[in-house]
C-alpha cells in the first residue's frame, strides 16, 4: 500500500520532520527541536499541528439526517445550534465505540472530523446508515490546529476576527479569497483553533502562522500535551470494547438521549442505572518510571484489577502519567495501586484528570 | 576520546586502570529522542558482558541498556536518574552511566574503535 502524505509534506520535510507511518499516512513524529521542546512550545507560546490525516465528512443537512444520525450518535442534534461542535462517538450495538469524533452543525451541512484509523470505516458504516452510498470524505481540504496561550493573537492575524469564536464554536473565515472553517477546539488542554482549508493555500497559511511566531509541532507532543490533559487517543484509551460510561466520558451523551434508542442505548443506560465493573482513571506512578500500554495495575493484596492504556512522562507536571481501566472498587481518587513495569511493583496513585489544567477561553462550554 | 571502545547496542566504555567507565552514545540519544526516565544497576552488583544493566526511557518508548564487558558495579550516576535529560545534553562526557570493575580486559577487544562505530551507527540508521 502507498504511504499517504498530507499537502504539507514539503512544508515538514524543509522544518526538519522526522515521519512515521500512521494510519497510512507519512507524518512528522517530531522536528528538530524534540517531543519536550515543542510540548513546552505548545503550553507556552503556541504550536501548529498538521491534522489533515483525519477524515472531514460533509453531510447535507435535513431533519431526516439528523434524526439518522442520532441512531448512532449518543448526542442531541436537534438542538445544535448553527456554528455548534460536540464531541461523540460513533456507537457500537454492544455499547463499545467505533470511534469518536466532533460533530460541527454549519450552515446547512454536518462536518464530522474522524480518526484517520477509523475514517474508512466511519464511512460505510454512515453511509449505510444515511443510505446514502454517494457520501464522500473530502481530500481536498487539510486540516491544522494552532494550539497555546498565544495562538489566539498570531491567528488573529492572519483571519480577522477569529479571537471572537467561543469555545466549540466555529464559523467561516476567508484566507487569500478561500473560504475556510475554523472552530475553537483541539486536543492539547489549550486555547486553540482548527482550521479546514483547502489543501492549495495550507503551506502558505502554515507558514504566516510561522512567521508570526507560532512553530510546527509533531504527533509525539501531541500524545504527551493530551494526556496531560486527560483526553482519550482512539484505540488506546477507548475502542470496541469500551463504553462512553466505562470510559468516564458519560458527559459526552446529551442527557435528553440517555432514554432515547440509539445504538447501543441499553447497554449505556443499565451502566448508567446499575453502574459499571471498569472505570477509566488517570493514574500517577510515585516514581519517574513510565507505564506503558498494557502495564497490569494490581491492589494492595497482589489481585490485578486492571491495565494501563496511555502512558508517557508529562513534560509540564514534571512527572510520569498514565490512564488506563481499574475495577470500579479501586477507581476512587488517590487509591493506592502497584504497576508491573520490567518485573517490578511500581507504587501508583489513582488521580483525577486533567494531569495539567486546562486553560480554555471561557464561553459556552456546555459539551 | 581516542581509547573510547563503543558496543554494536550503541554503548560507549573508557578505561581507567582496573576501571570502566560507561554511557550510551550520542548517537543513541539522537535515536531515542527526549530522554524522561533512566534505571541503573546496583552499585556492588555484578554484570555480565552484553546483559541488561539498565532502562532508558525516551517520551515514546524504553530501551534497554546493555554493558558491553563483565564486572562489578563500583559507582553509578545518581545525577543521571534525578535529572534525566543530562543524558541527551551530554552523553559521550558528564552524563556516564555507572562504572565497573572489569572482569576480563580482553572483553575490551570485541568491541570497535571510533572509526568503527561511527561507520556502524551510518549503516545501520540508514
Amino acid at each position: 500500500m502507498n504511504v499517504k502524505k498530507t499537502a504539507l509534506f514539503e512544508l515538514h520535510k524543509k522544518h526538519n520532520a522526522k515521519f512515521v507511518e500512521f494510519a497510512g499516512y507519512s507524518m512528522p513524529i517530531q522536528y528538530s527541536e524534540g517531543i519536550v521542546k515543542e510540548h513546552n512550545i505548545t503550553r507556552n507560546k503556541s504550536g501548529i499541528f498538521d491534522v489533515s490525516h483525519m477524515g472531514q465528512l460533509f453531510i447535507k443537512y435535513s431533519d431526516d439526517i439528523t434524526d439518522k444520525l442520532q441512531e448512532i450518535l449518543p448526542t442531541d442534534l436537534k438542538n445544535l445550534k448553527i456554528n455548534q461542535s460536540k464531541y461523540s462517538f460513533i456507537m457500537k450495538e454492544n455499547g463499545g465505540i467505533y470511534d469518536d469524533l466532533i460533530i460541527t452543525r454549519m450552515k446547512d451541512q454536518y462536518m464530522i472530523i474522524l480518526n484517520a484509523a477509523c475514517k474508512q470505516n466511519d464511512l460505510q458504516i454512515i453511509k449505510n446508515k444515511l443510505n446514502n452510498q454517494n457520501l464522500d470524505m473530502n481530500n481536498d481540504l487539510s486540516l491544522i490546529a494552532i494550539q497555546g496561550p498565544e495562538s489566539k493573537t498570531i491567528l488573529e492575524n492572519v483571519v480577522l476576527n477569529v479571537s471572537k469564536l467561543k469555545f466549540m464554536n466555529g464559523g467561516n473565515f476567508s484566507f487569500k479569497n478561500n473560504e475556510i472553517f475554523i472552530t475553537r477546539s483541539g486536543y492539547t488542554g489549550e486555547d486553540g483553533f482548527e482550521i479546514s482549508l483547502p489543501n492549495k493555500v495550507a503551506i502558505s497559511f502554515v507558514e504566516e502562522l510561522i512567521l508570526r511566531g507560532s512553530t510546527l509541532i509533531g504527533l509525539g507532543a501531541r500524545d504527551t500535551l493530551r494526556l496531560e490533559a486527560g483526553l482519550c487517543l482512539y484505540g488506546h484509551d477507548i475502542n470496541e470494547n469500551t463504553s462512553p460510561v466505562e470510559a468516564n466520558l458519560k458527559w459526552a451523551i446529551s442527557k435528553n438521549r440517555i432514554n432515547d434508542n440509539f445504538t447501543g442505548s441499553q447497554k449505556i443506560k443499565e451502566q448508567i442505572e446499575e453502574g459499571v465493573s471498569k472505570l477509566r482513571v488517570g493514574i500517577k506512578p510515585e516514581t519517574r518510571v513510565i507505564a506503558r500500554e498494557s502495564t497490569k495495575i494490581f491492589d494492595e493484596k497482589d489481585n490485578e484489577i486492571g491495565k494501563i492504556t496511555s502512558g508517557t512522562f508529562g513534560p509540564s507536571v514534571n512527572a510520569s502519567i498514565a490512564m488506563g481501566y481499574i475495577s470500579n472498587s479501586h477507581s476512587k481518587t488517590d487509591t493506592k495501586v502497584f504497576l508491573e513495569v520490567r518485573g517490578k511493583k511500581v507504587p501508583a496513585n489513582v488521580c483525577d484528570l486533567p494531569f495539567y489544567k486546562k486553560s480554555y477561553v471561557k464561553g459556552e462550554a456546555n459539551v | 576520546m581516542s581509547d573510547t571502545k563503543f558496543s554494536k547496542e550503541h554503548e560507549w566504555i573508557t578505561l581507567d586502570g582496573e576501571v570502566g567507565t560507561i554511557g550510551i552514545t550520542k548517537h543513541a540519544t539522537e535515536m531515542l529522542g527526549d530522554i524522561v526516565f533512566a534505571e541503573l544497576p546496583e552499585k556492588g552488583s555484578n554484570v555480565e558482558k552484553d546483559g541488561t544493566a539498565g532502562v532508558v526511557e525516551s517520551t515514546k518508548a524504553a530501551s534497554d541498556v546493555y554493558t558491553p564487558v563483565s564486572g562489578e558495579v563500583v559507582e553509578i550516576n545518581q545525577s543521571i536518574v534525578d535529572d534525566p535529560s543530562k543524558i541527551n545534553a551530554d552523553p559521550e562526557g558528564g552524563a556516564w552511566f555507572f562504572k565497573l570493575k572489569l572482569k576480563d580486559k580482553s572483553e575490551l577487544d570485541t568491541l570497535m574503535n571510533k572509526e568503527e562505530y561511527d561507520k556502524f551507527a551510518k549503516e545501520t540508521s540508514a
